[in-house]
């Protein structure tokens, strides 16, 4: 299991500004156990993002957006809202954004933070990756990773060492920030490339104290 | 006040060359060619630990040429040392004088001589370049004052053969936004490849060096086309440098080098040449280029 955290409203609102419609999906999985996730706190995402003006096309929750599949199956019920709307707002860990973006061709935007757990995976087996760093970033690369996916998580484009689109590190790896810039640019959205991304904040790596004591971890440890 | 921004400033050529520091301590031979072009070139870069092999310290080999009334450009990559340890590493290089710093992500630890090394990478070059300019401003990247500031030059590089391109020339765009007051470039061997470029990075009103490296053999040249990222010398070139004998092929070299820059020293402010040991044929090469 992962654990997630919401981000403040503030910050999800920020990344929105300028999308003029919000596809929802929630993941009905890991964020159930972390009491943040699920339809009913989807729900109450669409009457705040609502309140601040902004249009929400549609809302769909999930068993586990780790799960494509499955996930592909739920989300073409919903292709003309998904249409309709210029991102999708996705309340899950790192892997179900990412699994979301190699799904649907728009920006996926990250409601949630990953929280560390020290090499947890998801439920599900899946090419998508989440470090748990905390701060999660993939509204800033529409829906790829870089901490993952670029072997020195650089956070504002790729390094010169980018040979025909591989890794300076080994060349069978894909340039993280290639797979980033083909994507933003299949979609239209450069323009996201563009921002200044400020560096990364080390101490969200760690667990909290907080969530060291909580019954949460506990389970974790549990295997349950 | 740092010459070559001075230079720039005017409206002049800039040329510089570059300094790898030895591995170990016998520094005097890299010194005496530094010298041996004093009256050649503006500026020599110090390399950073280069490809990632484990060597003396930039900033040192830096102070030493500061002493010696020749002007340095201190790389600092952002492979070995955290954001801690870089800010203080600026500020030692402004107490002991150094103006000009080109701040670079740094190749992976993996490509050098200590693969097994922690690579660090906590900031990347657009970050340190905006760090750098925050500490002349007379705060660190927490916003804490600083007790006196240092004055810098800020240098960055961006590789004008790079595919795809737009990439490359976005994130030029940030690390102007974010400091960058000059531009060196990757090698680049083919005058198209540089026109290309320089009608849209000409535009963004920042001086640009066009990079040289000394092309010492048909082999160096095919390696480098196999393995530098963004460096594609043409079949012509490689050919001409194999048309001479072994002994011959310095002259060819410089020839080649002196041409590339003569055809495109009217679209740039400057060149980075990059001689890579053959430092005795840059006053050659820079008669060749008519600089």
């Amino acid at each position: 299991m992962l654990i997630v955290e919401p981000k403040p409203i503030e910050e999800v609102l920020s990344f929105l500004d300028g999308e003029a419609g919000v596809f929802i999906v929630a993941c009905n999985g890991c964020p159930v156990g972390a009491e943040v996730g699920g339809e009913p706190k989807a729900l109450e995402m669409k009457a705040r993002i609502e309140d601040a003006g902004k249009r929400v096309t549609g809302l769909v929750a999930i068993e586990f957006l780790c799960n494509k599949a499955l996930s592909g199956l739920h989300l073409a019920r919903h292709i003309s809202e998904i249409d309709e709307a210029t991102c999708i707002l996705v309340l899950s860990c790192g892997v179900g954004v990412q699994a979301i973006a190699n799904t649907v061709d728009k920006p996926a935007y990250p409601a949630f933070n990953t929280l560390p757990m020290r090499g947890a995976p998801g439920v599900w087996q899946s090419t998508e990756r989440c470090n748990q760093c905390g701060d999660c970033l993939l509204y800033l690369t529409g829906g790829l990773c870089p901490v993952t996916l670029c072997a020195k998580s650089l956070l504002n484009g790729a390094c010169g060492g980018t040979n025909n689109g591989k890794c300076e590190v080994d060349p069978q790896l894909d340039c993280g920030w290639y797979l980033i810039y083909e994507r933003l640019k299949r979609i239209g959205r450069l323009d996201i490339l563009k921002r200044y991304v400020p560096p990364k904040d080390f101490q969200k790596y760690m667990p909290s104290a907080e969530l060291r004591n909580s019954r949460l971890w506990a389970l974790e440890k549990k295997g349950i | 006040m740092s010459k070559i921004s001075e230079k720039f400033a005017r409206g002049e050529f800039v040329i510089t060359s570059e300094v790898g520091p030895p591995k170990g301590t016998n520094i005097e031979p890299v010194l005496k060619e530094a010298e041996e072009l004093r009256d050649c070139v503006d500026a020599f870069n110090v390399t950073d630990q280069q490809s990632s092999v484990m060597r003396l310290g930039s900033l040192v080999t830096c102070y030493l040429l500061k002493q010696r009334g020749l002007e340095p450009i201190l790389q600092v990559t952002c492979r070995d040392r955290n954001r801690i340890a870089l800010q203080s590493d600026l500020l030692s290089a402004a107490v002991l004088g150094i103006e000009n710093v080109l701040c670079l992500t740094g190749d992976h630890v993996t490509l050098g001589d200590h693969p097994q090394a922690k690579p660090v990478f906590d900031l990347d070059s657009v970050q340190l370049l905006k760090v750098a300019k925050g500490l002349t401003e007379g705060r660190d990247m927490m916003g804490n004052e600083l007790d006196g500031k240092p004055n810098f030059f800020l240098g960055a590089v961006v590789s004008p053969g790079y595919e795809p391109i737009e990439l490359q020339l976005i994130k030029m765009e940030k690390k102007i936004e974010a400091g960058a007051q000059f531009f060196q470039t990757q090698a680049v061997y083919d005058v198209k490849v540089f026109e290309r470029f320089m009608e849209k990075a000409g535009k963004f009103g920042v001086p640009i060096m066009l990079g040289i490296v000394l092309l010492k053999s048909p082999a160096m040249a095919r390696y480098m086309n196999e393995n530098v990222a963004g460096v594609t010398v043409p079949d012509e070139l490689i050919n001409e440098l194999a048309s001479v004998s072994r002994e011959d092929r310095p002259k060819k070299s410089v020839e080649i080098a002196g041409r590339l820059i003569r055809q495109m020293k009217d679209m740039c402010q400057g060149v980075h040449i990059m001689p890579l040991g053959w430092d005795k044929y840059v006053p050659a090469v820079i008669e060749e280029a008519g600089l």
